[in-house]
């Protein structure tokens, strides 16, 4: 008799008063056939195979960092570095980042039972991805490949993703059909290689994009720029749009070789010379905005509140190579030139000029001697600049210098954008002044949550290597009349913390060498 | 026979506590009662531990257990038993939790009045004066006795049950959702049955993919109907089939007593090890293979909520030790006996086999027990395919493949993982082959490669 599976389904449905037949046959039946059809299973046919990974040479890691980031990306799985009071313990998302740049920075592959979390955790958060992906090498952009979640991979254009530039065809197909990351990925990576090509390719279709994305394409240029950019700049500052138009004028500014740079070296002779009468610097800012300078950047119109003027002027001094002022002032340097006197109320819109142009052009020289000697205690902060951006011209050990003098003298209140530009991790005495001046605010009976900014700067940025200064802080005080109540433990949980991030940064950079 | 009884001194492990449970199955159901929190009042004294299980309603339940029977007895209204509450008094018991009854302080007449109405029920004993060794051998024998007739007119209520169903037919029970099913599980429970309560359960339980439903009820009725004629049957069977209906019906084995028996000493490679925990406990599952038999063995052990089982043996590692086998006609589970020195680190993959052989292997396995869901198998050549929704593993060469079984906690991640790790490449692959496919637990990359668990 041969009854099909679906036959005893069949009857099994209706029932054998029904159907016929006794349950016990038809059970006996479907027994039989369901013992048979498992005992005997044939293998399917086997759908395409995936492509191999390619090759990836870098060595492993070592056994005890691959537990390490295990464990950091398990973390942020969990999602327990969140928000809320973190207790004593150390936030390990905020040591992933940290953790990748040194894992890369070392030249090690990620250990490929872990790529899923690593994209993962790429995906979740933005910042990680260069570091995640640069990881994850070829390998992880294969797995990316295959899994729709994590395509952002295939478009952020880490190394070995994209199609070959060297090939002009491909090329050109992404460059006409990609989407706007994958362009922009791919000018960058082209730029590294053949800037010519870069700049052609930019050329090619430079009319037809859409405004913001000229914005875009001319920003990444900023990356590398060369006197061999200033033709194609010059063009720009016809552009239609207005902020291509200042973004061009700014990178030509930035070239101080550049025939704009020369324009407005002109310019800003005219308004700033040096009255030798008087012995101070005269100025006569410019009394109207031309067409030609707007053409070169300078907007016309002021923000409410400022001067015509003076905000012309700041344009022309700010978009002028700092070359220009030492030989305008008999051969002086900088610091001299900025302890001249100078006419009329003129000193603070000049002197801010040439803040903004010693950090647009990188000039180390002015921009030390504009931010000067760390201010000594009773003086009032200098208006003039922005500390932290002239600081980021400074090299990194000059800056933690300044930036340790100026946390004795003035505290931590004002300190957090200057921390922030400093080199990780903090050079001496940088840890040692923020310690201190954290014990001084202890000390006043100031909360500690007052300063959780700066905590949690100093958890991923102090050298590992100063757990040690910080330990004694770590226990809990006695409660003495001067302080906020409860503060003490509070303090003393955030020094354990801060330690005890410290000495697992260490543990964890140990573990990769 | 049951050997979980005749223990009257010491705490037991956590592995006896669950070797009561009905199975692996019902112990899912349990909603929860295995943090110490729910308890209050807990004691022990002898071989009688108890304690108040503080339930939603309001009265709290009064839970006492007796290991000497053993005897259970709760408030609760659960027809399991031993109920979900008496077990997790005895995991918190046996996890330290439930200290002795301080000294000259009685126990409250609470548990005295449950255990007496369990000595009532004929479900148990409380060891209520000393016996002789003998006495006791008798009253084991008898208690033995009693349980095998029970379960032999719970399988045959079964089976006439099963009759009227299909008389009538599926469709006609399936209209009346899991009830019917549920009142047949615990006439099962009550018989004393858990192996055939839990199945009856399974079948009651909705089904994903709505529109296999009744042919998976049929496949699921069948091989009840077989279990349940197989136990009617069993001085008919031979030796090791009538082992495997004996445990597949729901009675247990001692590991001492098994242990006191043959034992296999080989060195074993820890091929994995798989955690799956509900609110009450965690249950691990640790595969092993012998070096020098071949032999695959499956050990099983229970933690308290929230803690871990022992043993936790290392993945990847070698570890020189006594296994003693729960008989069966296809022999797997196993009890951890002596072990001799350290683990030692076995890092070749483990000799594996190709997918048909494989799928041989499982054909064998289920054609001896035919109530097996899957045989552990070591796959070598094989690699993972990724594919709409689900996914293949498949020999390096040739077109043969397996599908990959869908579902369970954290299986998208293993396969990714695995993928990872073959990385396009044939790899080794250690899992569980079955009728519902494979299911991938620990990968080598290749010669000399590093044990990867692929669960998180």
């Amino acid at each position: 008799m041969t009854t099909t599976w679906a036959d005893l389904v069949g009857t099994a449905l209706l029932g054998t008063d029904r159907r016929g037949g006794t349950p016990e046959v038809l059970l006996d039946s479907a027994a039989l056939a369901v013992v048979r059809r498992r005992a005997g299973m044939r293998p399917a046919t086997a759908w395409g195979r995936p492509a191999t990974a390619p090759h990836d040479p870098r060595p492993p890691l070592p056994a005890a960092a691959r537990r390490r980031l295990a464990l950091l990306l398990a973390d942020r799985a969990t999602g327990s570095g969140g928000s809320g009071r973190r207790g004593c313990a150390p936030s390990l998302g905020e040591l992933l980042p940290q953790w990748l740049a040194e894992a890369d920075a070392r030249g090690y592959a990620a250990p490929p039972e872990l790529l899923p979390a690593l994209l993962d955790a790429a995906r979740a958060r933005t910042d990680l991805r260069p570091d995640a992906l640069a990881l994850a090498g070829p390998r992880g952009l294969w797995l990316a490949g295959l899994n729709a979640d994590w395509s952002f991979a295939l478009r952020a254009g880490a190394p070995g993703v994209l199609p070959d530039t060297g090939d002009p065809d491909t090329v050109r197909t992404l460059w006409e059909e990609g989407l706007f990351a994958e362009r922009v990925a791919l000018l960058a990576r082209l730029r590294a290689r053949d800037p010519g090509r870069a700049r052609e390719l930019l050329r090619s279709g430079w009319a037809a994009e859409r405004a913001e994305d000229r914005l875009m394409f001319l920003d990444s240029l900023r990356e590398g720029l060369s006197p061999q950019d200033e033709p194609f700049l010059e063009q720009a500052l016809t552009d239609r749009s207005r902020n291509v138009r200042a973004t061009a004028a700014e990178l030509l500014s930035a070239l101080p070789g550049s025939a704009l740079a020369a324009r407005m070296a002109a310019r800003a002779r005219t308004c700033v010379a040096w009255d030798s009468a008087g012995g101070r610097i005269a100025v006569e800012a410019p009394y109207a905005c031309d067409a030609a300078m707007e053409r070169d950047g300078v907007v016309a119109i002021p923000p409410a509140g400022r001067g015509e003027r003076a905000w012309w002027l700041g344009q022309v001094v700010d978009a002028a190579p700092l070359a220009t002022w030492p030989a305008r002032f008999g051969g002086r340097t900088p610091r001299e030139i900025i302890e001249l006197p100078v006419a009329d109320d003129w000193q603070a819109d000049l002197h801010a000029a040439w803040c903004r142009a010693a950090v647009r052009q990188g000039d180390e020289a002015w921009a030390r001697a504009l931010l000067g000697p760390a201010p000594a205690p009773a003086t009032v902060l200098s208006p003039v600049g922005d500390p932290a951006k002239l600081l980021s011209v400074l090299p990194a050990q000059e800056r933690a210098r300044w930036v340790a003098r100026f946390i004795e003298a003035h505290g931590l209140s004002e300190a957090f954008q200057m921390l922030a530009v400093c080199a990780v991790p903090w050079a001496e005495p940088l840890g040692a002044a923020v310690v201190d001046a954290l014990d001084i605010a202890r000390d006043a009976g100031s909360y500690p949550w007052s300063f959780s900014g700066v905590m949690g700067l100093a958890e991923r940025c102090m050298d590992p290597a100063e757990a040690d200064r910080a330990a004694p802080l770590a226990a809990v005080p006695a409660e003495s009349a001067h302080t906020s109540p409860g503060a003490g433990a509070y303090w003393a949980e955030a020094f354990q913390r801060l330690v005890g991030t410290l000495r697992l940064r260490a543990a964890m950079i140990a573990e990769l060498t | 026979m049951d050997g979980s009884n005749g223990r009257r001194t010491g705490r037991w492990t956590t592995g006896q506590v669950m070797a009561l449970a009905p199975d692996a199955s019902s112990r899912g159901a349990g909603t929860g009662p295995g943090t110490a929190a729910h308890w209050s009042g807990t004691g022990s004294r002898g071989t009688t531990v108890w304690g108040l299980y503080a339930n939603s309603g309001g009265t709290p339940y009064q839970v006492v257990a007796d290991t000497a029977g053993p005897s259970f007895g709760c408030g609760c209204r659960s027809r399991t038993l031993p109920c979900e509450h008496a077990l997790a008094l005895l995991a918190l018991w046996t996890g330290g939790e439930v200290g002795p009854a301080a000294h000259g302080d009685g126990r409250p007449d609470w548990v005295t009045r449950r255990l007496a109405a369990c000595r009532a029920r004929g479900e148990g004993t409380d060891r209520s004066g000393p016996g002789t060794s003998d006495g006791e051998a008798r009253a084991a024998r008898g208690r033995a006795e009693r349980r095998a007739a029970r379960v032999a007119a719970g399988a045959a209520e079964l089976e006439q049950r099963l009759a009227d169903l299909l008389a009538g037919g599926l469709a006609g029970a399936d209209r009346e959702g899991h009830r019917w099913w549920d009142e047949m599980a615990a006439r099962m429970v009550d018989a004393q049955a858990p192996g055939l309560a839990a199945r009856v359960r399974d079948l009651g339980a909705p089904a994903t993919p709505a529109g296999d439903r009744p042919s998976r009820l049929l496949e699921g009725t069948a091989l009840l109907h077989l279990l349940a004629r197989g136990y009617l049957r069993l001085r008919e069977l031979p030796e090791p089939l009538a082992a495997t209906v004996r445990s597949r019906v729901g009675f247990t084995v001692d590991s001492a007593q098994l242990l006191a028996g043959p034992t296999v000493r080989d060195r074993w490679l820890v091929l994995a090890r798989q955690d799956t925990a509900d609110e009450r406990l965690t249950t691990r599952r640790t595969w092993l293979r012998g070096e020098a038999t071949g032999r695959t063995a499956l050990l099983l052990s229970f933690g308290a909520a929230g803690r871990a089982p022992e043993p936790a043996l290392p993945v990847g590692r070698l570890l020189d030790a006594e296994l003693a086998f729960h008989p069966g006609a296809r022999p797997l589970r196993a009890a951890l006996g002596p072990r001799h020195g350290a683990p030692l680190p076995g890092r070749m993959p483990p000799p594996g086999v190709r997918v048909a052989a494989a799928l041989g292997a499982y054909g064998e396995a289920v054609a001896a027990d035919p109530w097996l869901d899957a045989w552990p198998v070591v796959l070598a050549g094989v690699v993972p395919i990724p594919g709409e929704g689900s996914w293949q593993v498949a020999d390096a060469e040739g077109s043969d493949a397996v599908p990959v079984a869908a579902g369970g906690a954290g299986a998208g991640a293993a396969l990714w993982r695995l993928a990872a790790v073959s990385g396009g490449r044939p790899v080794t692959v250690f899992g569980e082959l079955g009728h519902q496919g494979f299911r991938p637990f620990t990968a080598w990359a290749g010669t000399g490669a590093e044990a990867v668990p692929l669960a998180a």
